[in-house]
């Protein structure tokens, strides 16, 4: 099919980067209400833990959105890889969606009982929920880093129900359920103060070794057993600057957080979540389902986009909304900035 | 084959549970909306009350339409891989569009709506509340413009052959505004309003049966009564206007709806009835050529009956049909005698209501949700065997790849999931209601946001 280009690149070129825009921004914006609800049980006393939810309670919400924008981007732009890639995930696609629904329920209905057991109980499922959450999307992550046995026709040659849990997915979740949990502990900072504040200056420099020796961990395994996952680096050295700069963008955070300088800290860890999903990208492109089977049966950016005329419908579409979504997204923080503060209608 | 009764009965569980909610959210939007205006306009503190009272209630509600909705989306992919790919140039459009244009609207400014009262000035929360309001409508048209894309498609053309086949859009509003997209919307929006308004109905005719906030319950009252009977009565307007969309566009569906099986002959209407589908029989209580003449104004007309259409392309459950069809029309009846009585009783006596005319009201806000369930099972029912009308049949769309086990899997924990749901948010819901209204007087004498001790201090 032949496709229309926009300022020299073609619109299913254009429409990947819109989708990892978008996955990108789901990533950076709950990544922080993820990570810090990884953190919940490390807070003791009750009015640390209302805190640390109404930190997050007016945007959590808004941060999912850019979850169903993009599910919805991908749907309409590459509908076989959503019908692929959603049909043969399907385990944890489900578990993600049930983690997802009680860890919603566990924001909404913990404060509104009184009772201990009720609200350690909530508690409990926030914080392992958010955990949860954090490592599927890791675990998808890994898993189309890592490619399909994905015959011709699209057909799925794996089988059985927990496929999708191999060695490479299960670090790549846990170096996400890391990167988030440093990205929330600095949210969290940007939020609190007092007590609370000093406890989660150190929760963060953990998280940061956390985080250091996980993706270590995951790129000494990547480059040994999964030599495709290179070959980018080696026909264009130039491009492994970007991981070396997320890794720079992390080194800088202990620094910065000694300096109570949370803003800076909260830009380099969004910086870093930003050029990991790049260097996902680098990776994958023109690809966006890998077979492990044959080149041939790979689903691309080309062979599996939409239509020229529906794309570039929705690349209208994309351009009236972003402006929309971003001032109101802007526009929530703006009104919640700086400090907690409760009062009758908190959490 | 057991895939896909299982895939079914999946989708018909989540989206059934989903449907609950939005309705819901979208008719109390417009109740907070009237009631914040009317503070605005008179600067009462009641009214006030009112809008912070419900929308502690539709924070609840809000939030499960939210999380089940994101199943919903994520389900098309996971169990119906192949209506993806047969549909995504068309429907995934609507799908993003809804997310972008007007998801994002109402979960941005929700916070502020729950969250701002003391941050905000009541003309920005009231701003909030109308683009939370807004954004609910708008999700409604998108959801709505894909589903009816699947009852009446058009605006498309497709491409490949056989399972390789999938339609690919040509022109954006045609498929936008397809043959039965305006009239559905139409109809579920006020079926939307109407759950709203009921349930406002039923909490406040439950405060005046305890007699607990008399005054401001029969405010409220006031304002619900009149929305529920405007919107009852233009249900009737749009309920005709999609049947008779259904009778040009999916005749073998409005067959099924009034168990009209003769190929060529007038065709009467029930009120109640039995179908016995496989002799096609209909026992009941019926209006000789009612159908007709609700058509065509003609009771000798003759319309398309089952047995014109072969047996592979008509709907295998005509009873189910029928009845969901008929118990929707027979609440919508109801509905309009009693938003006609209470409003007349509200205006006339205020809070001197009999015991038992208040229990009714109590019970009330069920039947709209009822109406709403049984629309959309006679509505999809009545689809079948397609999934896409007369272009892809519901046993060639659903995933290949997924396990018997899955599926079974997914299902028990969607079930066991949505039951305890449910049951949270009966308890919570009663709850709330029974804890009553925080009323202005009583939260006067707590500290305000400018004075609020600063948590750095304790």
């Amino acid at each position: 099919m032949q496709y229309d280009t926009f300022l020299g690149l073609d619109y299913p070129t254009w429409w990947f980067l819109v989708v990892g825009g978008l996955f990108s921004g789901y990533a950076l914006l709950d990544g922080f209400d993820l990570g810090a609800g990884a953190w919940h049980l490390t807070f003791k006393k009750e009015s640390s833990r209302r805190i640390a939810l109404n930190a997050i309670g007016p945007v959590w919400d808004g941060n999912e959105v850019w979850l169903v924008i993009g599910g919805g981007a991908l749907f309409t732009g590459f509908p076989p890889v959503y019908a692929t890639l959603l049909s043969m995930m399907y385990t944890p696609f489900i578990l993600f969606l049930v983690t997802l629904i009680f860890r919603a329920i566990a924001i909404e209905f913990r404060s509104k009982e009184p009772m201990l057991w009720w609200r350690r109980l909530w508690d409990i499922v926030y914080a392992v929920s958010s955990m949860l959450l954090s490592v599927l999307l890791g675990v998808v992550l890994g898993n189309v880093l890592q490619g399909f046995p994905i015959g011709d026709d699209k057909k799925y040659l794996g089988n059985g129900f927990w496929d999708f849990l191999t060695p490479f997915p299960i670090m790549v979740g846990i170096t996400a359920l890391s990167l988030f949990m440093t990205h929330g502990a600095i949210y969290l900072l940007l939020k609190t103060d007092g007590r609370l504040y000093a406890r989660i200056t150190v929760s963060l420099k953990r998280s940061i070794t956390f985080f250091l020796v996980s993706f270590f961990i995951t790129s000494l395994y990547a480059v040994i057993m999964i030599p495709k996952l290179v070959v980018v680096f080696k026909s264009n050295p130039i491009s492994i600057l970007i991981p070396a700069a997320a890794i720079f963008a992390v080194l800088n955070l202990p620094r910065l957080a000694a300096k109570r300088k949370y803003r800076q800290a909260f830009f380099f860890s969004s910086i870093t979540i930003l050029l990991i999903f790049m260097t996902a990208a680098l990776n994958l492109f023109p690809n966006l389902i890998v077979s492990t089977l044959d080149e041939s049966y790979n689903l691309t950016v080309f062979n599996a986009a939409s239509s020229n005329k529906s794309l570039g419908i929705m690349l209208i579409m994309a351009a009236i909304g972003t402006p929309l979504v971003l001032t109101y997204t802007f526009f929530v923080y703006y009104t919640f900035r700086g400090k907690v503060q409760m009062d009758e209608n908190s959490y | 084959m057991t895939v896909e009764i299982l895939a079914r009965i999946q989708f018909a569980f989540t989206v059934a549970f989903h449907y609950i909610y939005p309705p819901l959210s979208i008719g109390l939007g417009l109740v907070m909306v009237v009631f914040e205006t009317r503070y605005l306009m008179t600067r009462d503190q009641e009214y006030r009350d009112l809008a912070k009272f419900w929308t502690k209630i539709f924070a609840l509600i809000f939030g499960i339409g939210v999380v089940t909705g994101i199943v919903m989306e994520f389900e098309f992919g996971t169990n119906w891989s192949t209506y993806s790919e047969y549909v995504g140039d068309i429907f995934g459009s609507a799908l993003a569009a809804e997310g972008i244009f007007a998801f994002a609207l109402e979960s941005g400014f929700l916070g502020i709506l729950l969250f701002g009262w003391n941050r905000v000035s009541p003309v920005v929360h009231w701003i909030s509340t109308v683009g939370v309001f807004l954004g609910s409508m708008f999700s409604a048209v998108w959801i709505v413009v894909a589903n009816s894309w699947q009852q009446t498609p058009a605006g498309f053309r497709i491409v490949g052959e056989g399972l390789h086949a999938r339609a690919e859009i040509t022109d954006f509003w045609a498929m936008v505004f397809n043959p039965s997209s305006m009239d559905r919307l139409m109809h579920v929006w006020i079926g939307a309003f109407l759950s709203g308004a009921f349930l406002v109905i039923s909490v406040h005719a439950y405060y005046l049966l305890k007699k607990r906030y008399v005054a401001i319950s029969v405010r409220a009252l006031k304002i619900a009564f009149p929305i529920a009977l405007l919107f009852s009565l233009s249900q009737l307007f749009t309920g005709h206007r999609s049947a008779d969309g259904v009778s040009v566009n999916q005749p073998a569906k409005l067959a099924a709806m009034e168990g009209h099986f003769k190929a060529d002959a007038p065709a009467d209407m029930y009120i109640m009835g039995w179908v016995d589908a496989s002799s096609g029989h209909v026992d009941g209580l019926r209006l000789p050529g009612g159908l007709s003449f609700l058509l065509y104004a003609d009771r000798e007309k003759k319309v398309k009956g089952l047995d014109a259409f072969p047996k592979t392309d008509i709907p295998s459950q005509v009873n189910a049909v029928f009845q969901f069809y008929h118990l929707m029309v027979a609440i919508g009846m109801l509905l309009i005698l009693l938003s006609i009585w209470g409003t007349w009783r509200v205006f006339s006596k205020g809070a001197r209501q009999p015991r038992w005319m208040l229990v009714i009201f109590m019970l009330s806000a069920l039947l709209p949700q009822i109406a709403n369930q049984a629309g959309w099972f006679a509505a999809e029912m009545g689809r079948q065997p397609w999934v896409v009308y007369g272009l892809l049949r519901t046993t060639d769309a659903f995933s290949q790849r997924v396990s018997e086990n899955q599926l079974v899997f997914s299902l028990l924990l969607f079930f066991f999931v949505y039951l305890i749901l449910f049951l949270l948010f009966v308890y919570l819901f009663n709850k709330k209601v029974r804890h009553g209204m925080l009323l202005e007087e009583a939260t006067d004498s707590r500290p305000k946001q400018d004075t609020m001790a600063n948590w750095k201090n304790i």
